[in-house]
């Protein structure tokens, strides 16, 4: 059994005819040929293959292709490109937030969703206040991004740049 | 992973005609991909009901809440009314797996995750749970993670939710919806049942049953607080986690709800450790006390047995703190 499925990449409609176990991750390198979202533990824990997928950061290994017909994927390959990079893109450059760079196309999807939850007002698990104040101390950076594991352990750098950004600091 | 039949329901009549024998609901993904992959779950069809109309979170006449069976836990976590008045499970919710994990998982989904037990993840060990009749290894083997309450020489596994803990402690109801067309509710605590000699059979429900929502009762006053204790301060599961509202009056402990995590096969809640504690005036030999009637049966099975003064601990701290004068 194969499936047709339709997704709004980056903007543009790509469409796959695949297997439906098939998971999101394996559909984007695989079959729509867009190398720049890394498979690294294949089962939701380490957050290499993080997208964004109708505006909300999630684990593309643990999802199916199928499942997502018509919707809408940004890859890192959406965010920017070396000419014109993202905000992101750029301050990760600047602070070295990255050595062997596999988890960074990861990092970079996650932190951009995770600038627009903060953005909403969402709390989290170390949040003083449930309200909507949210201020992005060091702290909440880390806790807000601790689905992107990094095996090169750039987490300093990492932080820096988010930090950077989270402070409209100058490219 | 093994092949299935994929099917996108599109009502919820198509999706428990469909959710029968050898099927399976998919909702986020997030824990029954992890299981398919590895073959320890493997359905022959899996059933999409992720297009269905239950992603409304709504205020109830005479209040309360209806939480679709289809609202993420981020959404949830970060409801304005759930900030406001149930705390305690915006807190339990964030303090479980990560940012993406959240945006996929369901209400639904998230009751019915399966338990972390490493035996039942590796299919080249036997387990009852996976494998009925099979054995457990876990209970003589690497059991630190697993339950000191409620277990059954079949199994000891825990739940590991806390989401769960969080709805036992605010007095969900389950919404079911059957194959029938039937709707029923039940609290949460009726819904799950303890391994006994079925460790296989985590609910009580059947073949093509769909869970339609998560019902609170009117926010119930008092203070609401959800302690994790864990290996890494974050995206870790619970080896214990208490969640307590309690409500203080001249003094005394007006009311306490109590549940725990991490230490069942199943969100515990025991209505005498409450009773215990309900018109008295708080001290240490008071919740000393309480602790002794919460693990009054339990029992460890050597890597585990931490979990009982770590769970006496963790529920001392969260009544010092839930009945501290302060605020
Ligand atoms: C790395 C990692 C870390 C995690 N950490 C935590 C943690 O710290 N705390 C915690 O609580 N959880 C944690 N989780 C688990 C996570 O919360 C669950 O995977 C998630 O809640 C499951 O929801 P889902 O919608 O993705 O379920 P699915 O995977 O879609 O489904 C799970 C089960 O529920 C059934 N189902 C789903 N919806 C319905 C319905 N409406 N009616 C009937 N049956 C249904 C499915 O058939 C399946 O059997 C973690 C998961 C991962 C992968
Ligand atoms: S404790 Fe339960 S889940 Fe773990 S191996 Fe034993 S039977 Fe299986
Ligand atoms: S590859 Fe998806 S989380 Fe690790
Ligand atoms: S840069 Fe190497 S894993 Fe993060």
């Amino acid at each position: 059994m194969t499936l047709k499925t339709t997704l709004k990449i980056n903007g543009k409609d790509r469409t796959l005819d695949a297997d439906p176990r098939t998971s999101l991750l394996d559909a984007l390198r695989n079959h729509l040929d867009l190398k720049g979202t890394k498979k690294g533990c294949d089962h939701g824990q380490c957050g290499a293959c993080t997208v964004i997928v109708n505006g909300r950061r999630i684990n593309a290994c643990l999802t199916l292709a199928c499942m997502h017909d018509g919707d809408e994927v940004t890859t890192i390959e959406g965010l920017g490109t070396p000419e014109q990079m993202s905000a992101l893109q750029d301050a990760f450059v600047r602070h070295d937030g990255f050595q062997c760079g596999y988890c960074t196309a990861g990092q970079i999807c996650s932190a951009t969703a995770m600038l627009d939850e903060a953005k909403a007002g969402w709390p989290s698990h170390v949040s003083a206040s449930l309200g909507d104040d949210v201020s992005l101390t060091d702290e909440e950076i880390s806790e807000r991004m601790s689905g992107n594991l990094c095996r090169c352990s750039a987490y300093p750098g990492i932080v820096n740049a988010i930090r950077d950004v989270a402070r409209g600091g100058a490219r | 992973m093994r092949d299935f039949d994929y099917a996108r329901a599109g009502s919820r009549s198509d999706a428990t005609a469909r959710a029968g024998a050898g099927a399976q609901i998919i909702a986020g993904g997030t824990n029954l991909l992890d299981l398919m992959k590895l073959e320890v779950m493997a359905p022959e069809a899996v059933v999409d009901i992720t297009r269905l109309d239950l992603h409304e979170i709504s205020v109830v006449e005479g209040g309360g809440l209806r939480i679709g069976a289809l609202v993420t836990n981020s959404d949830l976590a970060a409801h304005d009314v759930v900030r406001r008045d149930y705390a305690l499970l915006s807190r339990a919710l964030l303090s479980g797996a990560t940012g993406q994990l959240r945006n996929k998982a369901t209400t639904g989904g998230n009751l019915l995750q399966r338990t972390r037990c490493f035996y039942f993840y590796d299919t080249a060990m036997p387990c009852n749970k996976r494998d009925p009749g099979s054995g457990c290894h876990a209970r003589d083997g690497f059991n630190r993670i697993l339950a000191v309450l409620g277990t059954s020489d079949h199994c000891i596994a825990t739940h590991p939710s806390d989401m769960a803990v969080a709805l036992m402690a605010l007095g969900a109801s389950v919404e079911i919806e059957d194959a029938a067309g039937d709707v029923r509710q039940m609290p949460l605590n009726d819904f799950y049942r303890l391994p006994g000699d079925t460790p296989h059979i985590e609910t009580v429900l059947e073949q093509g049953d769909l869970i339609t929502a998560v019902l609170l009762p009117k926010p119930v006053a008092g203070r609401q607080i959800y302690r994790k204790v864990r290996d890494r301060s974050s995206y870790a599961f619970a080896l214990v986690s208490v969640a307590a509202v309690v409500r203080m009056e001249d003094g005394k402990i007006a009311s306490a709800a109590l549940a725990f995590g991490g230490l069942a096969p199943k969100p515990w809640r025991n209505a005498k450790v409450e009773s215990a504690l309900t018109g008295k005036v708080p001290s240490d030999d008071l919740f000393g006390q309480a602790a002794d009637i919460l693990l009054a049966d339990a029992v460890g099975f050597g890597a585990n047995d931490f979990k009982i003064p770590l769970a006496r601990r963790t529920l001392r701290a969260v009544l010092r703190q839930a009945t501290e004068a302060t605020q």
